[in-house]
């Protein structure tokens, strides 16, 4: 859906789901899946619909993330960090994670 | 507006008075609900959607067999609103806990139950007092701070947002007519009917019902009854959707169907619904997270206070006017867990014009002269 | 920087940091108020100016020149002793002026003997069915993508919407060498006349030639379509685009999809902390009661720039300006600042041309107030009938629906749903938005954990409140 730049910055490797990813700095999580092109970052705890970042500025919710075992961070506020693991959310959250 | 004229004119529009409105279309009774708009201090928004017993009735016992009777009728009365409007109001009656977080808490709450079951006449209704352990059996997820609580098998929950649309769905259906932004000004008999002045315009009916809430105390003596009312402000922290951890609610924190979790039960002598304190929120949000350390890391995502109906003594109140037949007042605290009994028992009562005294003679406002005569 | 090593209280706390909050922090703190700005993304420049420091497109002519004006204004702040503080989020406000502020997972409560709300604005809600799906973004999104992380469209891309920005952004992506498809113009043929009136003063704007330049860069290299009817169509994601065109309905693959109808205030914080506000018809948002100094009507609370009603970010800049010099005056009367009539005057260029955008741009009542399945609100997926058919039970407001429906309950507390819940009530009920209002908002207006709401200050009588 989306290509970089050429111009773009310095690579910063985190893992989504386990996979590594190569994001750049001055990513956000949610810049840096929809870079690496992953389709859905979570599935919707109402009726388990596929959801991607809408808004990529704060306000939707639609990139809420699991980052490094917390779950419902809001990856467009995020900034990518070295080693940081990723986990895309299926449905409700699970208490304690 | 299709007619002006009522059987019945139920004054206020929140779960009280649209269970009673629905037990009185069920009796075949031409009903109008006149009700305050958007923005009114509703408590059926505010609500925490216990259908509770353990802890009702110390000071009045017979309010601890009403409120058993409601409970009992409960899954029967879920069930009918259920066939009558598709909706399911998510009730469960798994019985529900107190937890303490000392020593000292544990005993002031056996304290309480052994005056509460001490009183004469008062029904069993089994709360039992558990230690740590027996309550980890049944809440696996408690902190270690937890030592033990009381249980008691009849309380329940319900959803009870859904149960007020529920109920407005089946008044509507079964042919009510819900005006909003009709708050009633002033209430006189003329003749045999009663005139309700709204801010839009008047509205007659043969008989009224008060369930205005806290506003039954102004609007009582207008019709020869009263309402000693003394409102306050509870404050609930809502969380986002979580998967399933918590087989049976707690008095203050308990999850709803839809996955949220709700922590409350704080009381604040205010009347200001705007008003939120920060600090009874974080108190709640604190005893939370020792309640159940695994909700730490979990978004709250909304806070609201809301005012309760509250009579000055805490006890229903329900009563028929003797200079005005046919008013009636219907005034609780507790309109969730009390909605069965109004709309089941207390419609039926008003559409026959006379309350059943074998029943609600308890609860009648006459109490606080006896009280302040003795 | 952690929660902890903020000041207990501030003689000026600014919050957001677009061109709004960063033109009133920079005044402020020169002025010599205690000033600290607080914003939640990771860098300066809010919405038009985002990653302003950091971005990773170099070639000027991508962004454009108006984008870059606000390195100045970004540098400006930063060199003026105000604090700024990124990753930010300000969750709470209160009539007496406290703040609640959460960074890096910590809470804290900031006293400020003022405030300025500089929140600025967030887009339209576009409720079009399948806008859930994944594929479809919002226009301003993108945007964001590529001023933050020089992200540029690559697959089938369809724009669909109007306003400035959507031709904005169709220039930006077609000067980054991305991929734009078609774009699919929303706006009615009929608002020409709506705006007409406005003609002379728009002439006459900074508007106009910039305007016209863009239209015809972007026309030069798409194709624009105008469409009545709007529909995102795919299984698990998006698959293709579906339009109602004065010759019929047509389809037209798409991997991406990107919804853009105007912008409205963030109005979330304003609202919780007990700010009057009053329904705009000419720009359909409800927006603060501000007199001239941007001073709300809670006292020592002042909202600017896009936040207290849409002019744009260069009229922002001024607006915190006037505000900051009205908090100076405040506090420090004795203080030199810059003579506020001038700001005023620069403000009035600014705002010419406005009313002639809003009549040509204002978006159509079918793309505000949508129908049968369509979802009203993302986070509880609630549709519009259902919004629909519950006023048609007698709820009046918004308040009520939510008790009964739950759209706005959610992590998004409305602000995807808010206007189209209001909207649709009115148009169910024959009524105004005006009439009908909108949400109750109480803090947290942003999601912060139990445990921080927890770690909070509690006076002896709040723990009364709840240890009985
Ligand atoms: C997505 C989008 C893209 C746009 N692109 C352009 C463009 O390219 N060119 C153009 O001329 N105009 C653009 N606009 C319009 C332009 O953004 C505004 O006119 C201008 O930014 C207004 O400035 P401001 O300072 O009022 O608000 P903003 O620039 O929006 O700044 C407000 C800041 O406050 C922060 N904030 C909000 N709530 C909180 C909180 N609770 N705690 C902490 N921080 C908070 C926000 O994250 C943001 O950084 C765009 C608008 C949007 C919504
Ligand atoms: S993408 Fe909308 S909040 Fe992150």
């Amino acid at each position: 859906m989306y290509k970089r730049l050429a111009e773009a910055g310095t690579p910063v490797a985190i893992t989504v789901d386990g996979k590594p990813i190569s994001a750049r700095a001055g990513d956000t999580v949610a810049a840096a899946l929809i870079a690496a092109g992953i389709d859905h970052c979570r599935t919707t705890p109402v009726s388990g619909a596929p959801r991607a970042p809408y808004c990529l500025m704060g306000v939707c919710f639609e990139c809420l993330v699991t980052v490094d075992g917390v779950g419902s961070r809001q990856g467009c506020l995020m900034p990518v960090r070295d080693g940081m693991t990723v986990e895309t959310q299926t449905g409700k959250r699970e208490a304690g994670r | 507006m299709a007619v002006s004229y009522y059987d019945v004119a139920v004054v206020g529009g929140g779960l009280v008075g649209v269970a009673t409105a629905w037990g009185l279309a069920r009796e075949g009774c031409r009903v109008v609900v006149l009700d305050e708009g958007d923005r009114a201090v509703r408590a059926s928004r505010g609500n925490f959607a216990l259908v509770w017993v353990q802890s009702k009735g110390l000071g009045l016992p017979e309010y601890a067999g009403w409120t058993i009777r409601s409970s009992n009728a409960w899954g029967g009365f879920a069930q009918t609103l259920k066939e009558e409007t598709g909706l399911d109001v998510s009730f469960q009656r798994s019985g529900g806990f107190h937890l303490a977080l000392s020593e000292r808490e544990l005993e002031a709450r056996a304290n309480i139950l052994k005056r509460l079951h001490n009183q004469p006449g008062i029904v069993d209704y089994k709360t039992e007092i558990m230690d740590r352990g027996q309550v980890a059996k049944m809440l696996p997820d408690i902190g270690p701070e937890v030592v033990g609580g009381s249980f008691c098998p009849l309380d329940g929950h319900v959803n009870s947002l859904r149960l007020f649309r529920t109920l407005h769905t089946a008044i509507k259906a079964r042919g009510v007519t819900y005006l909003p932004s009709h708050r009633v000004e002033t209430i006189t008999k003329d003749g045999g009917e009663f005139r309700l002045a709204t801010e839009k315009g008047e509205i007659r009916a043969a008989k009224v019902a008060l369930a205005a809430g806290n506003a039954n105390m102004r609007l009582a003596p207008m019709v020869g009854l009263e309402a000693p009312m003394k409102p306050e402000r509870g404050q609930i922290v809502v969380t986002e959707r979580l998967r399933p951890f918590l087989n049976h609610p707690v008095v203050t924190l308990r999850q709803t169907d839809e996955g949220t979790v709700m922590i409350g039960d704080s009381k604040e002598e205010s009347v200001d619904p705007a008003g939120l304190t920060l600090g009874v929120s974080a108190t709640e949000a604190e005893r939370a997270v020792r309640l159940f350390p695994l909700l730490a890391n979990v978004n709250v995502v909304r806070t609201w206070s809301a005012i309760r109906v509250m009579t000055q003594d805490g006890f229903p109140i329900y009563d028929e006017s003797e200079t005005h037949p046919g008013a009636f007042t219907v005034c609780c605290h507790s309109g969730v867990t009390l909605a069965a009994n109004h709309a089941l028992t207390v419609a039926p009562m008003i559409a026959r014009g006379a309350l059943d005294t074998s029943l609600v003679a308890p609860f009648s406002a006459r109490r606080f002269h006896v009280q302040a005569a003795g | 920087m952690n929660a902890s090593d903020l000041a207990s209280s501030y003689d000026l706390v600014v919050i957001g940091g677009g061109p709004a909050g960063l033109a009133a922090a920079a005044l402020a703190a020169r002025a010599g108020l205690a000033t600290v700005l607080f914003d939640e993304n990771p860098g300066v420049g809010g919405q038009i100016y985002r990653a302003i420091t950091f971005s990773p497109v170099k070639d000027r002519a991508v962004l454009g020149e108006d984008y870059w004006a606000g390195a100045e204004l970004a540098a400006e702040a930063q060199a003026s002793g105000a604090l700024i503080v990124n990753g930010a989020t300000v969750w709470s406000l209160d009539p007496a002026r406290l703040v609640g502020v959460s960074i890096a997972g910590q809470a804290r409560l900031i006293e400020a003997s003022r405030v300025i709300i500089a929140t600025g604005s967030l887009e339209r809600p576009f409720p079009i069915p399948g806008w859930t799906l994944p594929g479809v973004m919002s226009a301003g999104g993108a945007q964001t993508a590529l001023k933050a992380q020089g992200l540029v469209p690559n697959g089938k891309t369809v724009l669909a919407g109007g306003g400035p920005l959507l031709w904005l952004l169709a220039a930006q992506i077609l000067r980054a060498g991305g991929r734009l498809d078609a774009i699919l113009d929303t706006t009615p043929r009929g608002n020409w006349l709506r705006a007409l009136a406005h003609l002379p003063d728009f002439v006459l704007s900074p508007y106009f030639s910039k305007g016209l330049k863009l239209l015809r860069e972007v026309r030069a290299k798409v194709r624009v379509i105008r469409v009545d009817r709007l529909e995102a169509v795919g299984g698990e994601r998006l698959r293709e685009v579906v339009f109602g065109t004065a010759d019929g309905e047509r389809r037209m693959p798409a991997d991406l999809l990107l919804l853009h109808q105007g912008v409205v205030p963030n109005v979330n914080l304003a609202i919780a902390a007990g700010l009057a506000h009053t329904w705009n018809e000419r720009q359909l948002c409800f927006e603060p009661v501000v007199d001239r100094d941007f001073n709300s009507s809670v006292p020592g609370i002042s909202v600017a720039g896009d936040g207290a009603g849409i002019a744009g970010g260069t009229a922002a800049a001024e607006r915190g300006r006037i505000a900051a010099i009205a908090a100076v005056r405040a506090l420090k009367p004795e203080a030199s600042v810059p003579d506020v009539q001038i700001v005023r005057q620069k403000l009035r260029r600014e705002a010419m041309g406005r009313a002639f955008l809003d009549g040509l741009n204002r978006p159509a009542a079918s793309f505000r107030q949508p129908t049968g399945d369509t979802i009203v609100c993302r986070c509880e997926e609630v549709t519009a009938k259902q919004v629909r058919d519950t006023a048609d039970l007698g709820c009046e407001g918004p308040n009520q629906m939510k008790a009964f429906l739950r759209c706005g309950m959610g992590p998004c507390q409305g602000r995807l749903c808010g206007l189209t819940v209001t909207e649709l009530i009115a148009a169910q009920r024959g009524t105004t938005p005006a009439e009908v209002g909108y949400y109750r908002l109480r803090p947290p207006v942003k999601p912060i954990t139990l445990s921080e709401l927890a770690s909070l200050p509690i006076a002896e009588a709040e723990r009364k409140a709840v240890e009985r």
